[in-house]
């Protein structure tokens, strides 16, 4: 989940007591612009652990990723990193981070039961574990009740007809400038989150195919382009979207499916006088499925990285980081949902409405496919479905084609399967 | 006749030792990674093979079929020929048109102007790009502020994908034509005055004089001023690389041939495939540049 992360950070971690910036351990920490956020909790860390110094350095999100890739590259990779959970498959396939599971086993604090499992499992290849969940994200819908009252809407929707007649309901009291729901066009996320909803694999066969054309898949996809056709979501993209909270506080749109980001900006953002008037809601599920839909399972892992030299020191930085008592600090200073699910005792996270749907939102989570073609694949969805929206294209055709564009991009990793296969057979 | 031989090739070989060096940084920073990327562009070299090059494949010329059997491919480079046709003769004449102002003797503070219209030119693409982010505003843009007063109603400059190119060549024009604008300044003064004086006692209006001796005499400042306009602009990436956020939307509006390159290749980690597109830019500015050179060759004649 990258999408809306502002800033990233390197952060090192240091076990020697000699000077010197060669022998100093590092790490790259990702963080939303709140690199100084770790730089305070670093302090506590080296007091516990005299001899570590850790070297903290910061990152533009947006960068983060070509330049882990081509610091790998060059030989040039800090200890310990933060890192999208989509990333782990690619970073996985390099072979450049480590896998974690005899230190997991032996530590005391890293306890798998307490994080929610769908986060947990996006860190999971192969049966191998390669990251520990440090804070985690999902999506789910954020809405004006207000709004919603004016239209005889009672409470958010459980099921997607439900949802769709509230959409239509607003609509029909909101007159032509008001639409039931904001769906960026340009974000993958959106149709991708509701095709899991619906229970759609995606990819087929331990991810050689693509499974676009599935009945699952073309559920969503049908629900999601009718939202566009109907005139229910106006069909623009994060760009075209002026000032998101100023256009949510003016009423122009009721409903809005997001991130845990938007917390803090709505709270900042919208008029004091709107400030009893949101609320957020877990995802509604499809007929017939049971209720919350499932959503996407985001967020960052804390990574260690097989070219360290330090990789014990590394993994006390991964281990003081993922402490209940870290997780609530630094949930305090940033906002950035804890990963721990003990550390959601905190009563400023359980007493909140807003937040408390997040919780359980989180156990409903699933990952998007684990292979390194991922986001070349998710870029494809819209690229297809968008003709579909505009009415260009039939859904079928669509569909068909965007298979065959992922059957395309796969060809390399389906080789290399047999290739490891055959080899394993010999 | 001994002695001539032997005294030129004594020549031949002192002449190759002279050059040696120019030729050694050439072969070793020009030629030797463009035969890299040529093999490159014929094998499948990509996230995989960064980890273990054991994991690249030869394909012959694969990538190169691909290329021209995708979509996106073809777009990029509809969108590319759009930029360089439109945005190429209006950056020219942007260039000349502020070129013969400047060069106007009812010019006052010919020097001022000359720096005023240069510094677009040298000024940071990203500051540039944040300030005409805000000018191509669909709400609170100036340029849409200004149409208003026309009755023009708003337009999504870089949000609907038919504007969002038109958006980049404004941009665009606006920040290079000062670089061919000094060109043409200077091949301007290279044309001596007496010519114009000889042709005023002859008669001539300022539009004959302007057809008749500017043109012709700029004819060559012309040609080299078109030639790499043309070149560069076929290399657009940073434009809208910094006006989409690296992404060449809306709906691959503005997506150019080279950044096309850089997703595959920076993106996506399809080392090959992004060689490969490389190579096809290269013989299309190759080509467009012959087709150019004849074209303005045969104007002359």
């Amino acid at each position: 989940m990258r999408a809306l992360a502002a800033g990233l950070l390197l952060a090192a971690a240091t076990a020697c007591t000699r000077g010197g910036d060669r022998d100093r351990p590092r790490a790259a920490l990702g963080l939303r612009a709140r690199g100084e956020v770790v730089r305070e909790l670093v302090p506590e860390l080296e007091r516990r652990h005299p001899g570590l110094k850790v070297e903290v350095q910061q990152i533009p999100w947006t960068a983060a990723h070509e330049k882990l890739l081509t610091g790998f590259v060059g030989r040039e990779m800090p200890d310990v990193a933060q890192m999208g959970n989509t990333w782990i498959p690619e970073m996985a396939a390099l072979d450049a981070i480590e896998p974690l599971d005899a230190r997991v086993a032996a530590s005391a604090s890293v306890r798998p039961d307490d994080y929610y499992p769908g986060i947990w499992e996006t860190n999971v290849l192969d049966g191998a574990l390669y990251g520990i969940p440090w804070y985690v994200d999902t999506r789910l819908v954020f809405y004006r009740s207000d709004l919603l009252a004016a239209a005889g809407v009672l409470g958010m929707p459980r099921s997607w007809s439900g949802w769709r007649e509230a959409m239509v309901a607003v609509k029909r009291t909101g007159g032509p400038g008001r639409f039931g729901l904001l769906l960026p066009t340009n974000e993958w996320a959106q149709p991708v989150t509701l095709a899991v909803a619906a229970g759609a694999e995606l990819l087929s066969d331990g991810g050689r195919h693509g499974a676009f054309a599935a009945p699952e898949f073309r559920r969503a996809a049908e629900f999601f382009i009718g939202l566009y056709r109907d005139g229910l979501a106006p069909p623009l993209a994060n760009s075209q979207v002026a000032n998101l909270y100023q256009q949510m506080a003016a009423g122009e749109f009721a409903m809005y499916v997001t991130g845990p980001w938007n917390l803090g900006e709505f709270r900042r953002r919208l008029p004091a006088s709107l400030q009893g008037s949101w609320a957020t809601a877990p995802l509604p599920a499809p007929d017939g499925m049971p209720w919350p839909g499932v959503s996407l399972a985001g967020g960052s892992s804390l990574v260690v990285f097989r070219s360290s030299p330090r990789k014990d020191a590394a993994w006390k930085v991964v281990e003081f980081l993922s402490e209940p008592a870290t997780q609530k600090r630094f949930w305090a200073l940033c906002g950035d949902l804890p990963a721990r699910r003990s550390a959601w005792d905190e009563p400023a996270l359980a007493g909140d409405g807003r937040t408390a749907s997040f919780r359980l939102q989180l156990e409903h989570v699933r990952a998007t496919p684990k292979v390194p073609e991922w986001e070349q694949i998710a870029a494809k969805v819209w690229e297809r479905l968008e003709p579909v929206a505009r009415g260009a294209k039939g859904l079928d055709e669509s569909l068909a084609r965007l298979d065959a564009d992922v059957e395309t991009i796969l060809e390399k990793r389906r080789w290399l399967l047999d290739r490891k296969a055959a080899g394993a057979r010999k | 006749m001994r002695g001539l031989s032997s005294w030129r090739a004594r020549e031949a070989r002192s002449g190759l030792l002279l050059v040696a060096p120019g030729l050694l940084l050439l072969s070793a920073f020009l030629a030797l990674p463009v035969v890299a990327s040529l093999l490159l562009s014929l094998t499948d070299f990509d996230l995989y093979a960064v980890g273990d090059p054991s994991n690249a494949r030869v394909v012959g010329l694969r990538n190169y079929a691909r290329l021209l059997h995708d979509p996106v491919f073809w777009k990029a480079l509809g969108n590319t020929f759009f930029f360089v046709v439109v945005g190429g003769p209006l950056t020219v004449s942007l260039a000349l048109g502020t070129a013969l102002l400047l060069n106007h003797k009812l010019v006052r503070f010919p020097g001022l102007f000359r720096t005023i219209y240069f510094a677009p030119v040298v000024t940071t693409l990203v500051a540039v790009a944040a300030v005409w982010k805000y000018l191509y505003h669909p709400r609170f843009g100036l340029l849409n502020a200004a149409l208003g007063l026309f009755g023009v109603g708003a337009i999504d400059w870089l949000g609907d994908p038919h504007w969002a190119m038109p958006a980049i060549v404004l941009m665009a024009a606006w920040k290079n034509f000062g670089a061919s604008m000094i060109i043409f300044v200077a091949g301007l003064k290279a044309i001596p005055e007496s010519l114009y004086e000889a042709a005023r006692l002859d008669g001539a209006g300022p539009w004959q004089r302007f057809r008749l001796i500017t043109v012709p005499l700029l004819a060559p400042t012309f040609l080299f001023v078109g030639l790499t306009t043309t070149i560069g602009y076929f290399q657009l990436f940073a434009e809208p690389y910094v006006m989409s956020g690296g992404d060449g939307g809306p709906m691959n509006a503005t997506l150019s041939v080279a950044l096309f390159m850089y997703k595959q290749g920076f993106r996506w980690w399809s080392i090959g495939a992004s060689a490969s597109i490389a190579f096809v830019l290269f013989a299309v500015i190759l080509g467009a540049t012959l087709l150019q050179r004849r074209l303005q060759k045969g104007g002359e004649a």
